[in-house]
């Protein structure tokens, strides 16, 4: 263990010395605001695609969009999203010529792929909620989307919140594939300080720490969230 | 008030409604009875067009209510319904359940009626003679303090004023029942529609459902209720429809229905209920 002690030590002098603690606080700061971003993104995306694959198909307008939605969500889910943001940024941008940060590519990206993901969820969410509810709401004169909206979304979502959670700890792990691109994440950073001497042991197994805590972070967060979700529900 | 004319409704091959034609006066009570299966709820709900007939006529008010062009949530607001299984928002309190439709529609109101008035002053800078305005005599404030008034007085009739800030799952049948009942009186319908407001509730809570849409009864609102309560249906009823197979058999005065029925499968029906 003694050449561990050693490593260590080199991995703590390129961390701190060498600004390698820069380099993982950029990572970081990248790797959280990708999966948030993208979950927001997601999440709205997401809900507008479920609004309109659950919605009563009476006219071609709706069905037209329908069958687009189920195009997008089987077209993102069916490729990895590695090859996405491939594409995206080495075969979408050029072709339309704009030039775009890898960081906002990114988000993106992985906002496109979650709002795939999120719409399923959000669906299915939809489709649990007792169809009495929305009876409810138009028989009293309320349009299909307000009751969508004020009553049968806000019970979905308290439904899903803990799959929704699940999509988010699973997005931030897959945002270790971003440096594909170029972006700076975490795994750019360790991949720095290993390189600086060419000893990967103690940087990737820091690396892994820093996930573990992220995610239990984000189930913390979100068990808070659920815990205080259904509070609202028992309130005298 | 509401006519019906050759109403009829199909699932597939399924005939539900095999032409229905009925006309409800003002100030009627309806009871419609008749086995399971037999058409009822699919009747009632298809007067507020909460199903799509098939074909045929609903005329509420004068207008054509199944017209593909008819504005369906505006008869909608007139026509009260209340559920089988109540159908509360659970996301929302007692309180918010009641207000929620009112409100939401009075802004709605007051958002137009504001969009309007900022086109004519704009339209009026151009005009000489100036276009007058839509007076507006209220205010959001004042729309949701008067519908917050409505709710609690109609939750103090009901006797559960002091369930105003609860969410229905604490709620028990009946009190739901009644929530949903003046839920459906907030909005200040011409009509009731029930759909078996008793079935789902358990025995000692059916009392204090019924003493309410009595009470409604004897204020003169006009209703239409699918009911199992025979009971109530002689007792409140002005009039009594049994269906059997997708058709209205016998229309009639509940005395007469209830003791002297006229086609043998209203005799068999009642025989087995009574
Ligand atoms: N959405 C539906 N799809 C197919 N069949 C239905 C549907 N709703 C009702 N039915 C059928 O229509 C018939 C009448 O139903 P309903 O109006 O609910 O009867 P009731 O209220 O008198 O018990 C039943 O045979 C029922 O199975
Ligand atoms: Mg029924």
């Amino acid at each position: 263990m003694g050449n561990f002690d050693k490593k260590l030590e080199r991995f703590w002098e390129v961390f701190i010395e060498h600004g390698g603690y820069v380099k993982v606080l950029t990572g970081l700061q990248n790797t959280v605001y990708i999966a948030v971003a993208g979950l927001a993104i997601g999440i709205l995306i997401g809900t507008l695609i479920a609004i309109i694959r659950v919605s009563p198909k009476n006219n071609g307008l709706l069905k037209t969009l329908n069958s687009l939605c189920v195009f997008y969500v089987g077209l993102f889910r069916g490729t990895p999203i590695v090859v996405q943001l491939l594409v995206a940024y080495y075969v979408m941008l050029p072709m339309i010529g704009v030039n775009i940060p890898a960081l906002q590519v990114c988000v993106l990206v992985f906002g496109l792929n979650s709002a795939a993901y999120v719409s399923e969820i959000m669906r299915s969410g939809i489709l649990s909620v007792d169809p009495g509810q929305m009876e409810a709401g138009r028989a009293l004169g309320l349009n299909y989307r307000v009751t969508m909206l004020k009553i049968v979304i806000p019970q979905a979502v308290k439904n899903i919140v803990p799959t929704l959670g699940n999509e988010f700890i699973s997005l931030i792990k897959e945002t270790s594939v971003v440096s594909f691109v170029g972006a700076a994440d975490l795994y750019v950073a360790f991949n720095y300080i290993g390189s600086n001497n060419y000893e990967f042991m103690v940087p990737y197994l820091v690396m892994a720490l820093i996930y573990i805590a992220l995610v239990a972070v984000a189930a913390l967060i979100i068990r808070q969230l659920e815990r205080s979700l259904r509070k609202s529900d028992r309130r005298h | 008030m509401i006519d019906v004319i050759d109403l009829k409704k199909t699932y597939g091959k399924l005939d539900v409604l095999k032409g229905i034609t009925t006309s409800i006066k003002p100030g009627e009570k309806i009871a419609i009875i008749g086995p399971s299966g037999s058409g009822k709820s699919t009747f009632l709900r298809c007067l507020n067009r909460m199903e799509e007939p098939t074909s045929g006529l609903i005329i509420f008010n004068g207008q054509g209510i199944t017209d593909r062009k008819a504005d369906i949530d505006a008869h909608r607001r007139q026509m009260g319904m209340v559920f089988q299984h109540f159908n509360l928002f659970n996301n929302k309190t007692v309180l918010d359940n009641i207000m929620l439709a009112p409100v939401y529609l009075a802004l709605r109101d007051l958002r137009r009626l504001k969009w309007r008035n900022r086109l004519i002053r704009l339209r009026n800078l151009f005009r000489r003679e100036k276009l007058p305005l839509h007076p507006i005599n209220t205010s959001k404030a004042q729309i949701k303090a008067e519908a917050r008034e409505t709710a609690l007085r109609l939750l103090k009739r009901i006797g559960l004023e002091d369930k105003a800030h609860v969410y229905p799952s604490t709620l028990s049948g009946g009190q739901k029942q009644r929530i949903a009942i003046v839920r459906a009186l907030a909005m200040n319908p011409k009509v009731m529609l029930f759909d078996e407001p008793t079935s789902a509730l358990d025995p000692e809570m059916v009392g204090e459902v019924l003493d309410l849409i009595r009470q409604l009864a004897h204020e003169g609102m006009t209703m239409v209720i699918v009911t199992h309560e025979m009971g109530f249906a002689r007792e409140v009823a002005t009039r009594v429809l049994f269906m059997d197979g997708g058709s209205i058999v016998e229309d009639d005065a509940p005395e007469r229905i209830f003791t002297n029925p006229q086609h043998p499968r209203t005799k068999e029906f009642l025989s087995k209920v009574l």
